[in-house]
């Protein structure tokens, strides 16, 4: 492989180790109204991702930045031409992150409730815009050659770039309630992983629908079709969300919770395979496109990021992996008591 | 307002923000693990109590300033795409190093830190605490090394119709770069050095936890010296680099018009930009400006009047905020000298006490003023002498832009009065209470 599809391939994969690690986050937000019904549990919940989410969320911010160093056009034209949906996802974002470190800081239920809907808006939001954007550069983005959008807002809410939306938020309740499955017991515990089951079906039809509206709306299966082996990678995933109900029904949480990381980082890594050369595909004219051939950075600029990413990504899920190893128990009221829990 | 004005607007407006709290972020970051390394060395209490109390402090700053700063590094993509496409070689490659090499660092140990107390020993627990800092002290050098190739681009070729990097090494290890890190981080250091001392001074003046602030203080005492030291030794190399590579900067710094020998500083002045000229000039103190940006008395400091009118930056914001800034830099020398004599004599000195308690804000103003001398001077040009801001902006509609400027407004409104609500009412109620909690 060359630089710019080692590249191409490391971008794609930067996303799917974002939408893995802050994705259970995601999901822990979205059910936190549902799930947490007193005061404790919500702590609890929060407590759940407290101490990792804030590292999961930087994968975003290296991809955003790989995306900018490697592949500065589409950094340009993706951002610019998204720039609504984009916002919003930053704006949601912003205040799910304060909502975690000030909720806790106020004995005011009218105090709690704000950050509590922030942190609610702040999961649920970036998970279906993400999803929706995804969708829709899986399916070609209306620019043209001078990088220019020709749409609104709306026109991303179309009814396969939804489908993708309510797939991402899916895919993350799974991952979430699997997550609290892990990391908490009794009701809370006992509630979180029966909406995981329940859930699970729910998934798997939209994921099916997802992957035959694909055949329809995208060009997505060029790829695999011109290298059948590359099926297998569908097979897995769908194999890995398989395996999520088998662990589900042996109450093994961690193996479920697993099984779904891997089926996300397997369902991005399906669009990105399908997308290669397409880092940012235009439904105007395919002559617009922007490839991992037209928009990559110079050689150059591609070797140093690479002995960077090679260097200090290792470091970095060094470091995490050992983090994550430090709050594998669940969390106790112990946790909660203790001054500086969110 | 068009796109371009807009765009500059919702980037100065969130990155002002942004930098109310970073510098807190960077500058506690360090006495923080400084005080809980002094806890683990010596066991005494009353660090461990000081680790909790401004560490709660530093993690309410702390989250603001990380929320923040997301929407920065998107910015460059959604308002500035012109920009992105044609330095993105250089300049993204800068900005994700920072994420993989720095940010990571300080955001998977802010939740250790948090969370670690009953897990990890005192001693990891404390080392945590400078991996935090150093973390987040890194990501500031990044970024300012990508802020400074913005100042002055070095290491590139224009080629395939945009900048390409060339020379890496030349990019972050230039002169410019250096000299702003050290400002900065230097500043920082000061500007949370006050912030001990005026919260410090808060509660000595109520006669309360004297002994806890009194040390406190002491160490935000040591602080702020140093850092206003520094910054202002570093401010005179400063000087001189800004002379030599934006010198129609530095003139707007000191509203020099007329390329002059033994150019003046006139300690009151008033720019008349229309007719290029000072309207009002008066005690005049000759060859000083020579001397601060060539460090000779006779130089020849060029006037803005030989530069084209459409390459000056704004005069009248850019000299106003340089003086600012200058006045208030003296001022923090001279309070914190006056500091070190009074130092073991706090309870005694309620002058002293009051006037840091009102200058919790001065280092911020300083900051702010700052930063308007380095970017509103660095117009107009995003890039000096490369590309100019207005070639920068994304081809997005301007209704767009107002409608996140709204958002921004409203969503950090809420941001601001949240986190300082939260700080003011912890840094009211002292060690005890925040213990007890």
């Amino acid at each position: 492989m060359d630089l710019q599809a080692i590249w191409f391939f490391l971008w794609g994969l930067l996303w799917a180790v974002f939408f893995m690690t802050d994705g259970f986050d995601f999901g822990v937000g979205t059910l936190l109204p549902f799930l947490g019904k007193t005061d404790e549990e919500k702590q609890t919940m929060i407590a759940a991702i407290g101490p990792l989410w804030d590292g999961n969320e930087v994968w975003l911010i290296s991809a955003g930045g790989v995306t900018f160093a490697a592949f500065p056009l589409v950094y340009s034209v993706m951002f610019s031409t998204l720039y609504s949906a984009l916002m919003l996802i930053l704006f949601t974002l912003i205040l799910r992150g304060v909502s975690f470190e000030f909720r806790n800081k106020v004995e005011d239920p009218r105090w709690k409730r704000l950050w509590d809907s922030c942190i609610f808006i702040g999961s649920l939001g970036p998970a279906l815009l993400f999803g929706v954007a995804f969708a829709n550069i899986f399916q070609g983005i209306p620019f043209d050659g001078d990088g220019i959008y020709h749409g609104t807002l709306l026109t991303l809410l179309n009814p396969y770039g939804l489908l993708g939306g309510v797939l991402f938020v899916l895919l993350f309740l799974e991952h979430g309630a699997l997550w609290l499955g892990i990391k908490t017991d009794g009701a809370l515990q006992a509630r979180a992983t029966r909406v995981a089951a329940m859930v699970w079906p729910v998934l798997v039809v939209t994921a099916v629908t997802f992957l035959v509206a694909s055949w329809f709306q995208t060009n997505l299966y060029a790829n695999y079709l011109a290298h059948p082996v590359l099926f297998a990678v569908i097979a897995v995933t769908v194999l890995a969300l398989l395996t999520v109900r088998v662990f589900i029904a042996r109450q093994a949480w961690f193996k479920a919770w697993f099984a779904s990381s891997l089926t996300i980082v397997g369902a991005i890594f399906y669009g990105v395979i399908g997308l290669f050369p397409n880092l940012f595909p235009s439904s105007l004219d395919p002559a617009f496109n922007l490839t991992a051939r037209n928009a990559s950075s110079s050689p150059l600029t591609l070797q140093i990021m690479l002995v960077v990413v090679i260097v200090f990504v290792p470091i970095v899920i060094a470091y995490q992996t050992w983090s994550y190893n430090l709050f594998k128990h669940k969390v106790a009221p112990a946790d909660l008591a203790h001054d500086e829990t969110y | 307002m068009d796109v371009v004005m807009l765009s500059r607007l919702q980037f100065y407006a969130t990155s002002a923000f942004h930098f109310l709290f970073v510098p807190l972020t960077l500058g506690l970051s360090w006495i923080v693990a400084y005080m809980e390394t002094r806890y683990v060395r010596t066991g005494d209490e009353t660090y461990l109590a000081m680790t909790k109390f401004w560490g709660k402090i530093f993690l309410i700053n702390f989250a603001v300033g990380v929320v923040t700063g997301i929407t920065l590094e998107f910015q460059f993509g959604t308002n500035w795409s012109g920009y992105s496409a044609y330095v993105g070689d250089i300049f993204g490659s800068l900005l994700a190093i920072e994420a993989t090499a720095a940010f990571f660092l300080e955001s998977t140990f802010i939740g250790v830190w948090i969370f670690g107390w009953q897990k990890l020993s005192k001693k990891a627990h404390a080392g945590v605490a400078w991996l935090i800092a150093i973390g987040s002290n890194l990501s500031a050098v990044w970024i300012l090394i990508a802020n400074s190739w913005m100042q002055h681009p070095v290491g590139y070729t224009i080629r395939n119709g945009r900048a390409e990097l060339t020379d890496f090494f030349a990019v972050i290890t230039q002169k410019f770069a250096m000299l702003q890190i050290i400002h900065v981080l230097s500043s920082a250091i000061l500007l949370a050095g006050f912030l001990i001392m005026g919260i410090s001074a808060y509660h000595l003046l109520k006669k309360q936890h004297i002994d806890f602030f009194s040390r406190s203080f002491r160490i935000g005492l040591v602080c702020g010296l140093v850092g206003s030291l520094v910054v202002a030794v570093e401010g005179d190399f400063h000087a001189k680099d800004v002379t030599e590579k934006q010198p129609v900067k530095l003139a707007a710094m000191e509203s020099l018009w007329d390329t002059t020998r033994q150019a003046p500083i006139y300690l009151f002045a008033v720019p008349d930009e229309e007719n290029g000229r000072n309207a009002v000039e008066l005690l005049p103190i000759p060859g000083v400006l020579s001397f601060l940006g060539h460090g000779d008395f006779n130089a020849e400091v060029k006037g803005l009047n030989d530069f084209p009118r459409d390459e000056r930056p704004p005069v009248l914001p850019v000299f106003l905020a340089f003086r600012g800034m200058v006045a208030l830099g003296t001022y923090f020398i001279l309070i914190t000298l006056y500091g070190m004599l009074r130092r073991n004599k706090l309870l005694e000195s309620p002058l002293l006490l009051k006037a840091m308690l009102f200058s919790i804000p001065l280092p911020y103003l300083a900051i702010q003023l700052g930063w308007i001398v380095t970017e509103l001077g660095r117009q107009p040009w995003i890039v000096w002498g490369m590309m100019r801001t207005s070639d920068a902006a994304s081809p997005i509609a301007a209704s767009q832009v107002i409608m996140t400027l709204i958002g921004f407004t409203l969503v950090y409104s809420l941001l601001g009065f949240a986190g300082y609500y939260l700080i003011y009412k912890h840094a009211k109620q002292g060690p005890v209470a925040a213990q007890a909690a």
